[in-house]
């Protein structure tokens, strides 16, 4: 298997606490003055209750030197089929969604199986933010300052055995809290639900690989995979699994929802890759939130130096 | 019908018409276009070339079916709007979106068959929009001008097929579009086969008076 080491960076790199605590002021400052800003959505949304605040220290090793995105845009413009296919559904109705109680199962192959409460989860690992990239396969991006713990961690916990060779994660069945879990005309549904998502083991190891808990100094949103969800910035969006109930630890690659809604255009790895086109549209470039020219898709999202090495030898268009 | 009538009518597609650019004015005004504007702005205009394109295919069929004659006065009108929309939508494509990068443009019409019903769409429209004014309908005459003006079933076909390849899984408002467009295009099959059939009797029958049907007026 193998693990890669984390970027070193120098102590003088770490951002001064005070400076950085002021930064946090400003973010919600901002957050604040955007939720007075007048706005006919913000007037019709059901008004989202008080995210509680996430301290956590930032990892500049792990953080891109980009502004974030707008917390507004982040949190009202999202895919989360599970509220509907609409980029404003996940926010409008995302109320629904009861992110405590909530517990995690970690279990297949591995040695010391374990069911986690959430505020048990939360509370094993230091807490990093990271500022990282997101780009989705509809070619567009953010960037998003994460909080939570590597995936690692969590998994070298319940000590994999020999025969995980993949990690499955699955995402809350629930049509009371999901509303676009409910079958609709004819039976028609969006997806195959559960949602399920998977990675290699290795890339699972990951050091870039983090289980995220939070977002821009608080807690996760509901419209944004509360309370617990994955994040892969070297892959597109759909790759990160929101609202995770269960991770385990499988022999076989697992069959994902949208390999299963659409292979053809959504494979299992589905690394960034600007020379890899969508079948239906270009992924050469991509339009960053906020921005008005689109810019240049990066290779693996920019993040290629920490991982082009784990895909060396594959074909990454037979492997799209 | 009066001039009054028909006024009114017209007045009222005009202010159907315009509401939603007045509304995507407000909404940019108010900066209330989401997080993606272009995206926004893009899909709004899509949405409503089609609504206002199958409205204007909707005119014949309602005097078809429920015998109405008033409709068939909004066409024109309801396809011009059609045509100023499929004109926005593309100039928002091609400037915000691309910013004038046409290589990249045409590499994605020549590539993306969703692109490519785009096109055809808006490029079919184009001979319909510039022959409608009064004045051609009569250098055409009346039957040729129908004739080029099935051009509109084309460019109906290709903005569904384009809607229908575009949108990802799940989606299911491209579909309501299909669906409209199959009635419509049933309606007006259901009719020219009563068409023929009723000219087959009349050959059969030729102590019967021969009734030619009546090549459309356009302007009725």
């Amino acid at each position: 298997m193998l693990i890669r080491r984390a970027p070193r960076f120098a102590a003088s790199e770490i951002t001064d606490p005070t400076l950085y605590l002021s930064r946090r002021e400003l973010i919600s400052g901002a957050a604040a003055a955007l939720a007075l800003a007048p706005s006919l959505s913000a007037a019709a949304a059901p008004a989202t209750p008080a995210l509680a605040a996430l301290p956590a220290t930032r990892n500049p090793g792990f953080s891109l030197n980009e502004p974030a995105t707008k917390l507004e845009a982040a949190t009202t413009y999202n895919n989360f089929y599970e509220f509907g296919v609409n980029k404003d559904d996940p926010s409008r109705l995302g109320h629904t969604l009861r992110p405590r109680p909530w517990t995690v199962q970690v279990e297949g192959f591995v040695s010391k199986p374990k069911t986690f409460d959430i505020d048990e989860l939360i509370k094993l690992f230091p807490l990093e933010e990271r500022v990282y990239s997101l780009r989705c396969v509809e070619a567009w991006s953010m960037v998003i300052p994460w909080i939570g713990f590597p995936l690692a961690s969590l998994l070298k916990r319940v000590e994999p055995t020999g025969q995980a060779k993949f990690v499955e994660f699955t995402t809350l069945l629930d049509p009371n809290q999901f509303p676009a879990q409910k079958p609709g005309f004819f039976g028609f549904a969006s997806l195959d639900w559960p949602y399920v998502e998977g990675l290699r083991l290795d890339e699972a190891m990951h050091p870039l690989t983090l289980l995220t808990i939070g977002m821009y100094g608080k807690v996760l949103p509901n419209q944004n995979g509360a309370p617990v969800r994955v994040v892969i910035p070297w892959k597109y969006g759909f790759k990160s699994a929101k609202s995770i109930v269960r991770i385990r630890l499988v022999s076989e690659q697992p069959r994902t929802a949208w390999e299963k809604a659409a292979p053809s255009e959504y494979g299992f790895y589905s690394n960034v890759n600007p020379a890899v086109n969508h079948p239906r549209w270009s992924q050469a470039d991509e339009r960053r939130i906020g921005e008005f020219r689109r810019r240049a898709t990066l290779p693996f999202n920019g993040y290629a130096d920490q991982v082009a090495s784990l895909y060396a030898g594959m074909d990454l268009k037979k492997y799209y | 019908m009066t001039r009054r009538a028909r006024i009114t009518l017209k007045s009222g597609v005009w202010a159907v018409c315009l509401a939603p650019l007045a509304l995507l004015a407000y909404r940019a005004w108010t900066d209330d276009l989401g997080a993606n504007p272009i995206s926004f702005i893009t899909n709004t205009l899509g949405d409503w070339t089609l609504r206002i394109l199958l409205a204007s295919l909707a005119m014949t069929p309602l005097r078809v079916v429920f015998g109405l004659a008033w409709p068939i006065t909004l066409r024109r009108l309801l396809g011009l709007f059609a045509f100023v929309f499929v004109c926005l939508h593309f100039a928002v494509w091609s400037v915000l979106d691309f910013f004038f990068d046409w290589p990249r443009m045409w590499a994605d019409i020549v590539k993306r068959p969703y692109i490519t019903m785009g096109l055809l769409a808006l490029l079919s429209l184009i001979p319909l929009a510039a022959t409608s004014t009064t004045g051609m309908i009569r250098r055409l005459g009346a039957r040729n001008w129908t004739r080029l003006h099935r051009l509109a079933y084309v460019a109906a076909v290709c903005a569904v097929l384009h809607y229908l390849w575009l949108a990802k899984v799940g989606v299911k408002d491209p579909y309501w579009y299909a669906a409209a467009l199959v009635v419509l295009l049933g309606v007006r099959g259901w009719e020219w086969g009563r068409r023929l059939m009723r000219r087959r009797r009349a050959r059969l029958e030729p102590t019967s008076a021969r009734v030619r049907p009546q090549a459309e007026n356009p302007l009725s």
